[in-house]
């Protein structure tokens, strides 16, 4: 490793969306053969970085980007994914990108065949080539083994493991003539433990061979064990570049989360509730979740009567299949106890009529009905569950017009709900608002529980305080236990009794809102075992 | 004004500004000629009531969220039998029930036929819909094959029924059932005579079928009031938004079977409507389009595929059957040759069917 010369350096890099700043002067910079990390949380700019390092249209189509890219000490300006390759630099996705039918070889020389002409290709050009398989094969060997997997070469992709594919994506970058800079976008994410381990064995021997790497992940025992170095982004901004050597997992951790000041809420609503440890409102054991990309994998959670209680980790990591899997919308097995009654999971429903009651993280798919109007939408559970807002005709039960018109009324002045009228189409309103008519419909069915999945995800910041702070008057006022689920640990820290953080579907550890950032960096990199992984609050 | 123009066509829609411009240019020519333009617009109210009662049958298929039923063949073939079955019994010429009233003992005979068709359309409803809640995502194009199959197995079923009147049977010791089977003997004509009156206009005179208009209102009410109660209310939600249904705790695959259900039985009561005012019940082959007719008038209504409403049925049936009534007497008389009303039927049914579902974009629903 030659520590003056730097095969990528990236500097002052600004990128904005429709006037959105999502980097804010990041700089990154990798000497060749080096193994460097680029770490932050959700939404710390990330994605939009590496975008920007290959050239992807989304960038060019949104205005392009400031600051300069150089590739091996050469100024260069990368405008399309193709110059990128061109320039050396390959990704190995998190998605897989191969053909399920194709063998091991045709993966890996897939847009790239050895190919010898024939006598047609004299008269019709290249295409009508005939494929050298021997030397494609012998490539797709040689590239085998540089990164240590042993696999026939001529076996379909279809139905290996998955550690295997991840590999299979490493070599087809690798062998690309002149690579030169390799990232890898959460690779361990998808495999096991003993997977990962080989993984990171083969990032050191490609290492080795002089081609540098960055490492994208959330694993900070991953860094500490694999990467020479590392970049830390938060909220867009460069927090620093340091080398591995001489840093400790707890600094790194700390400047991840980093102290932000600002106060979501403002307290001033009296606290006189009086919490009992043993007055159980919710109480998980091995609680597991199908949810794709949100799999809970057995999880024990006691939540007390009237706490506030969040529920935090990174995206992916589980922490919104706990709600979901609770109100039944994915299949779950474990025991769920409210107020001390057991759940039937297997019965839609169950949790409604436990008065339970979810605002789902994903407004537009699960949280309403779009083209129905906002009185629609906020009396629809509690008809449905409660029977409320019906009126009985002899043995049949019609809508109750009136009922839910001055109901719906009085939601939306409570809720400050902006829009033209009760019966404006819900998909009309904006996040913000609809939100509310969520949060709404949840607090008509009159819930002893409450569950809130990412309650200001895309809504701006004057609704973000409205709906924060009525979920603590909920809680103060009417005594209503609420669990919050959120990414953003700011608005966990700044209204939660307590969080608990969820890292690959397990429950990493519980933890009070005024814990350091360190412990909560910790916790939510999946670093939290090794210290033992105690209890705290 | 320009946006105001917008405005009002995105309320109304463009296909049905242009079926109504054409409807209303229909009417011009049509008077233009001299013809009788008050027994046409009759014709044109018979037909709304007649065929009114099948395209309500889409309304709980949309809203359930399984789309455009094509497959209401399925509840025509139980309001055939049921029509058969009466038939076959001579309800509607047992004394006893004459001495009422002639048009009694018809009405009598053709609420008993809706009542079998009723029962056996909930069965083949039923089972229909569990086929349907297998094939999520695909239902359109397996509705519309189901439709056809039902038409060719009943072309079996139809010639080896037990019937014996003399009626429903081919002539001269024949076996089998006939193609058109008259109902003069029975219920023709029963719904459209009861209340029977005309409007008396100085160039022409306006009938109205009360008793038909009367049933087929009274079904647009029952069915509004289905919807407005909390199953339907579920039922709608369950089609709109399966996800949104389920964390409502609403069963949706149940959902889906009432609607499935709910919407062949109508089609069964439909098709006795139909018959009644036409005078003749037709097996085999004849059912084969009703869905496509059906689907096309709630089209035209202002239907899509994941929203239907009553109003839709109302309008759209009135605009297609309008445009029926009216195009054949136009029609021929610029082109005297061939028969062009059925061509005129298919370009514009098939057309406003393909309008309407690339409007829709085929989307999936789950």
């Amino acid at each position: 490793m030659d520590p003056t010369r730097y095969i990528l350096k990236m500097e002052n890099i600004v990128k904005e969306y429709s006037g959105n700043r999502v980097l804010k002067g990041v700089n990154l910079s990798v000497h060749p053969g080096e193994i460097h990390a680029l770490m932050g949380e959700n939404g710390a700019g990330k994605s939009t970085l590496m975008n920007i390092l290959f050239g992807m249209p989304v960038i060019h189509g949104t205005g392009g980007f400031e600051g300069s890219i150089e590739v091996d000490g050469q100024k260069v300006t990368i405008d399309t994914p193709l110059k990128a390759m061109e320039l050396g630099i390959g990704m190995v996705h998190q998605e897989f990108m191969l053909i399920p039918g194709f063998t091991v070889t045709e993966n890996i020389k897939v847009g790239r065949e050895i190919s010898h002409p024939t006598l047609l290709s004299r008269l019709a050009g290249r295409s009508m080539e005939l494929l050298d398989f021997d030397m494609m094969a012998r490539d797709a060997r040689k590239a085998l083994k540089t990164i240590g997997l042993k696999v026939d070469e001529n076996s379909l992709v279809k139905g290996m493991p998955v550690g295997y594919m991840q590999f299979i994506e490493i070599a087809r970058e690798i062998d690309k003539t002149g690579i030169q800079l390799l990232v890898f976008d959460e690779p361990t994410a998808v495999l096991t433990e003993s997977e990962a381990a080989r993984l990171l064995d083969a990032m050191r021997t490609i290492a080795s061979q002089g081609i540098a790497i960055i490492f994208i992940t959330h694993r900070l025992d991953e860094v500490m064990e694999v990467a020479d170095s590392m970049t830390i982004l938060r909220d867009g901004e460069f927090v620093a570049r340091k080398e591995i050597a001489g840093s400790s997992v707890v600094e790194i951790a700390e400047l991840m989360i980093g102290r932000k000041v600002e106060k979501l809420v403002d307290d001033t609503l009296e606290d006189n509730r009086i919490i009992k440890e043993d007055d159980l409102a919710v109480r998980l054991r091995n609680f597991q979740v199908a949810m794709p990309g949100e799999a809970v994998k057995g999880v024990d959670l006691e939540i007390r009567k009237g706490e506030i209680f969040g529920i935090g980790g990174l995206a992916g990591q589980g922490k919104l299949g706990i709600p979901n899997g609770i109100m039944g919308l994915y299949p779950a097995e474990g025991e769920v106890q409210i107020f001390g009654e057991t759940l039937n999971l297997k019965r839609l429903g169950e949790a409604l009529n436990h008065r339970v009651a979810f605002v789902s993280e994903d407004r537009r798919g699960v949280g309403l009905l779009l083209e129905e109007s906002i009185e629609q939408n906020i009396v629809f559970s509690a008809m449905q569950v409660n029977n409320k807002f019906l009126k009985k005709y002899g043995w049949f039960r019609l809508y109750d017009a009136k009922q839910a018109h001055d109901w719906s009324e009085e939601m939306v002045k409570r809720l400050d709900i902006r829009c033209t009228g009760i019966k404006q189409a819900a998909g009309r309103l904006s996040g913000g608002n609809q939100q509310k008519v969520c949060l709404a419909r949840a607090l008509t069915l009159g819930p002893d529980v409450l569950f809130v999945s990412e309650p200001t995800r895309g809504i701006d910041i004057g609704a973000k305080k409205l709906v924060l702070e009525y979920l603590v008057k909920l809680n103060r006022e009417e005594g209503m236990t609420v669990i919050i689920v959120s990414s953003e640990l700011v608005e966990l820290r700044s209204i939660s009794d307590r969080i608990a953080i969820i890292s690959d579907g397990k429950l990493a550890c519980i933890l009070k809102p005024d814990d350091s950032d360190a412990e909560y960096g910790l916790a939510m990199s999946g670093a939290y075992k090794k210290k033992g992984g105690g209890e705290h609050a | 004004m320009r946006d105001n123009v917008k405005g009002v066509v995105r309320q109304v829609g463009l296909p049905r500004i242009i079926i109504g411009g054409f409807f209303l240019l229909l009417l011009f020519t049509a008077s233009g000629f001299g013809m009788d333009l008050m027994q046409i617009v009759s014709d044109i109210i018979r037909r709304w009531g007649m065929y009114g009662v099948l395209a309500l049958a889409m309304v709980p298929a949309v809203q359930c969220g399984i789309g455009l039923n094509f497959g209401i063949s399925m509840g025509i073939v139980g309001g055939l039998l049921g029509g058969l079955i009466v038939i076959e019994w001579k309800i509607a010429e047992m004394p006893s029930l004459v001495a009422i009233h002639p048009l009694f003992a018809m009405w009598v005979a053709i609420l008993i036929a809706i009542v079998i068709g009723v029962v056996l359309s909930t069965g083949i409803g039923w089972l229909y819909g569990l086929l349907l809640n297998r094939v999520k995502g695909s239902e359109m194009t397996v509705t519309t094959y189901v439709g056809f199959s039902i038409i060719a197995f009943m072309n079996i079923a139809w010639t080896v029924l037990p019937f014996k009147s003399g009626e429903l049977i081919f002539p001269n010791a024949g076996e089998g059932l006939r193609n058109t089977i008259s109902l003069a003997s029975s219920y023709s004509g029963v719904m459209n005579n009861t209340f029977k009156f005309s409007i008396k206009l100085p160039f022409g005179a306006i009938e109205i079928p009360t008793g038909l208009l009367l049933f087929f209102f009274l079904m647009c009410l029952l069915v509004w009031l289905f919807m407005r109660s909390k199953t339907g209310a579920a039922m709608s939600a369950a089609g709109a938004n399966p996800m949104f249904a389920q964390a409502s705790g609403i069963n949706v695959n149940r959902m889906r079977l009432i609607g499935t259900t709910l919407s062949t039985v109508i089609a069964a009561v439909g098709i006795l409507v139909y018959a009644q005012g036409f005078g003749f019940m037709q097996l085999y082959n004849g059912p084969m389009m009703m869905g496509f007719t059906s689907v096309a008038a709630v089209l035209i209504g202002g239907a899509s595929a994941t929203r239907a409403k009553i109003s839709h049925v109302l309008i759209g049936t009135f605009l297609y059957q309008g445009i029926m009534a009216l195009g054949l007497p136009v029609i021929n008389l610029f082109i005297p040759e061939g028969n062009l009303s059925e061509v005129m039927r298919l370009i514009i049914s098939n057309g406003i069917i393909i309008y309407a579902l690339a409007q829709t974009g085929g989307e999936s629903r789950d």
